[in-house]
């Protein structure tokens, strides 16, 4: 039987997957995708909230609400990443993340 | 909901619908001139519906079922960022021939995150304040990558992917919050914890009563460091400072900062602001207080570019206001319930005087010269001598040093420290504040002590010159006389939930 704590523990699982590809990954568009699953992991507990937890309706509903506004803003976040990203792309050619070393310390 | 609520959340819609008309306006004439001009006087709106609240102070504050309060203290930012946001639109009327075909875009968009943070500053809900803290940061992230060069574009990137990481933080201890409290109103979840505790659910052993709330603000506060450029999520600033337009940069330091400050002072005493918490999360700032500024300081040191050392140099003054965050009336039985917060705003106030101050005379300069280094300032008392003196007005008061505001700003953080039974943390402060003098006055040796590298003489443009002088005057006059904005500050805190309550 599905519970809250076993969509909790995916989501926890989801959310440490995500922040190790921003950590790991060199490309840029591989550590976007990494970002969007630390959020979907977000989205994950928030449903689980709003399906199991042990409150009234209309207290539930909240935490589905917050859900559609990520998903949002995260499409329009992704879409702003993928200008600049292009724009480093038309200049160097690459869009690893270990080349965007121009500034340091 | 009607038009009690329209006319409370008046200033933001303005915002808004003046965002709104600038992009419109330069899609349909094309005049980059005309759009800055035209938000330049609409700016008068937004400002002035607000001073009319605040002199109305109405009773129920509360917009759209609780979402947002729009209180002294909401208005009182309001004001500033207004002031921040037309003194960024004048400093880029020269320095937008740099970018490429979109000038009137970037009015647009400062304008956009205009309205994000004013609507963060009186968001009392947690699914307003994420959505308005995406509304504050994405437009800047765009803004960061206008210049044509390369470092434009990394500073954009570099901004992007670490606001994503940290509201994902935010978001996730957010989620813990709510589904420890049940609700995602401020209000309603002090009340919940009020309940949790007298029922006995709380655990004293454990931090924060249960480690469902310990996660949910360890998160969330990490998500909010990111804004606040504090340690250890202070890694973006310098880059992004570096790289991006140097107007876009002052507002990001300045206005950003203090958006950051006004949703967590919010959410710390609007929601955990009851005693036994306040004194776990006190602990928790005192530590990032020291480490934020020491480690902004030491890297301070040896920077060779402006801009990268006024990065540094913001790092180390979020330090100082999160002292007056950590500095809490619970630790001690005598400390003022006041004192914590009134400095914070007090010293985010003055910051924004004495950082435009500084701001404004960079990009003064550097629209001539097109150096940002140290060296290229050299002689600049003798090129550029009215500009030169605010800056070093400006540079005087971040250092803290008299006649300025950012003194009265350490004596009032350094006082509420003391008074809530933190003297080791004002020591560490004044400790830094000597270390910071050498990076300050360094840029000031060079404008006055060293030769210049060329006899022709900067003049100062009209607009700049004026909006520079306000933000130094500003600078001087509340250093001598902080008593108004002292007053105003406690005003505005008082009308936090948390803080008048109890």
């Amino acid at each position: 039987m599905l519970e809250l704590v076993h969509l909790q523990v995916l989501s926890a699982a989801l959310f440490s997957i995500g922040l190790y590809g921003v950590l790991a990954r060199r490309s840029a568009v591989l550590v976007l995708i990494s970002i969007e699953l630390m959020l979907n992991a977000v989205n994950v507990n928030l449903i689980g909230l709003g399906a199991f937890a042990d409150r009234p309706a209309e207290s539930r509903v909240f935490g589905q609400i917050l859900a559609i506004f990520v998903i949002t803003i995260s499409a329009a976040e992704l879409g702003l990443a993928f200008a600049i990203i292009l724009k480093l792309f038309r200049s160097r050619g690459s869009v690893n993340t270990d080349e965007l070393n121009l500034m340091k310390w | 909901m009607g038009a009690h609520d329209l006319w409370l959340l008046s200033p933001q819609l303005a915002m808004a619908a003046l965002a709104c008309t600038a992009l419109v306006v330069d899609l349909a004439t094309g005049r980059s001139k005309l759009v800055l001009w035209l938000s330049l006087i609409g700016l008068v709106i937004p400002a002035a519906l607000s001073i009319a609240l605040w002199a109305a102070n109405p009773a129920d504050t509360l917009v759209f079922f609780g979402a947002a309060s729009v209180d002294r203290f909401s208005l009182f930012f309001t004001l500033l960022f207004t002031g921040v946001a037309a003194a960024v639109i004048v400093s880029a009327e020269k320095y937008a021939s740099r970018f490429q075909e979109q000038r009137g875009e970037f009015v647009g968009l400062i304008l956009a995150s205009t309205t994000g943070m004013m609507l963060l500053a009186s968001a009392n809900e947690l699914i307003t304040i994420y959505v308005s803290l995406e509304l504050t940061a994405l437009p800047v992230a765009a803004l960061l990558a206008f210049l044509r060069e390369d470092r434009s574009a990394e500073a954009g990137m570099k901004f992007l992917i670490l606001s994503g990481v940290s509201s994902a933080l935010l978001l996730y201890g957010l989620v813990f919050i709510f589904g420890f409290t049940g609700t995602t109103r401020l209000d309603e979840i002090f009340a919940r914890i009020g309940d949790l505790q007298a029922s006995g659910g709380f655990d004293s052993t454990v931090p924060f009563g249960s480690y469902g709330l310990l996660l949910g603000i360890a998160l969330a506060i990490s998500g909010f460091a990111f804004k606040l450029a504090a340690a250890p999520f202070q890694m973006w600033v310098p880059d992004a400072y570096e790289g991006g337009p140097t107007p876009v940069v002052a507002f990001l330091s300045v206005a950003s900062k203090a958006a950051g400050f006004a949703v967590v002072l919010r959410i710390l005493y609007s929601a955990f602001g009851s005693p036994e918490l306040a004194v776990e999360w006190s602990a928790l700032f005192a530590v990032l207080a020291v480490v934020t500024m020491t480690l902004g300081n030491l890297m301070a040191l040896p920077q060779k570019n402006v801009k990268r050392l006024l990065g540094y140099s913001t790092i180390s003054q979020a330090g100082f206001m999160l002292i007056g965050l950590a500095a809490v009336s619970a630790n001690t039985s005598a400390g003022s319930l006041v004192a914590g917060p009134q400095s914070v705003v007090f010293y985010l106030a003055g910051y924004a005087f004495t950082n435009l101050a500084v701001f404004l005379g960079v990009i003064a300069i550097t629209n001539r010269t097109n150096d940002n280094t140290i060296a290229g300032f050299a002689g600049m008392g003798r090129r550029a001598p009215v500009t030169a003196l605010l800056l070093a007005i400006g540079l005087i008061s971040l250092l803290g040093l008299p006649p300025t505001v950012g003194f009265m700003s350490k004596i009032f953080v350094f006082n509420a420290a003391v008074n809530s039974g933190l003297a080791w943390l004002a020591l560490a402060g004044v400790l830094n504040s000597v270390i910071s003098a050498y990076y300050y006055l360094r840029v000031i040796r060079a404008m006055y002590m060293e030769a210049p590298t060329s006899d022709e003489r900067i003049t100062l443009d009209p607009s700049l010159g004026v909006a520079t002088g306000i933000a130094a005057f500003g600078a001087v006059l509340f250093g001598v006389a902080p008593w108004f904005l002292l007053r105003a500050a406690e005003i505005a805190v008082r009308s936090l939930s948390g803080v008048a309550g109890s």
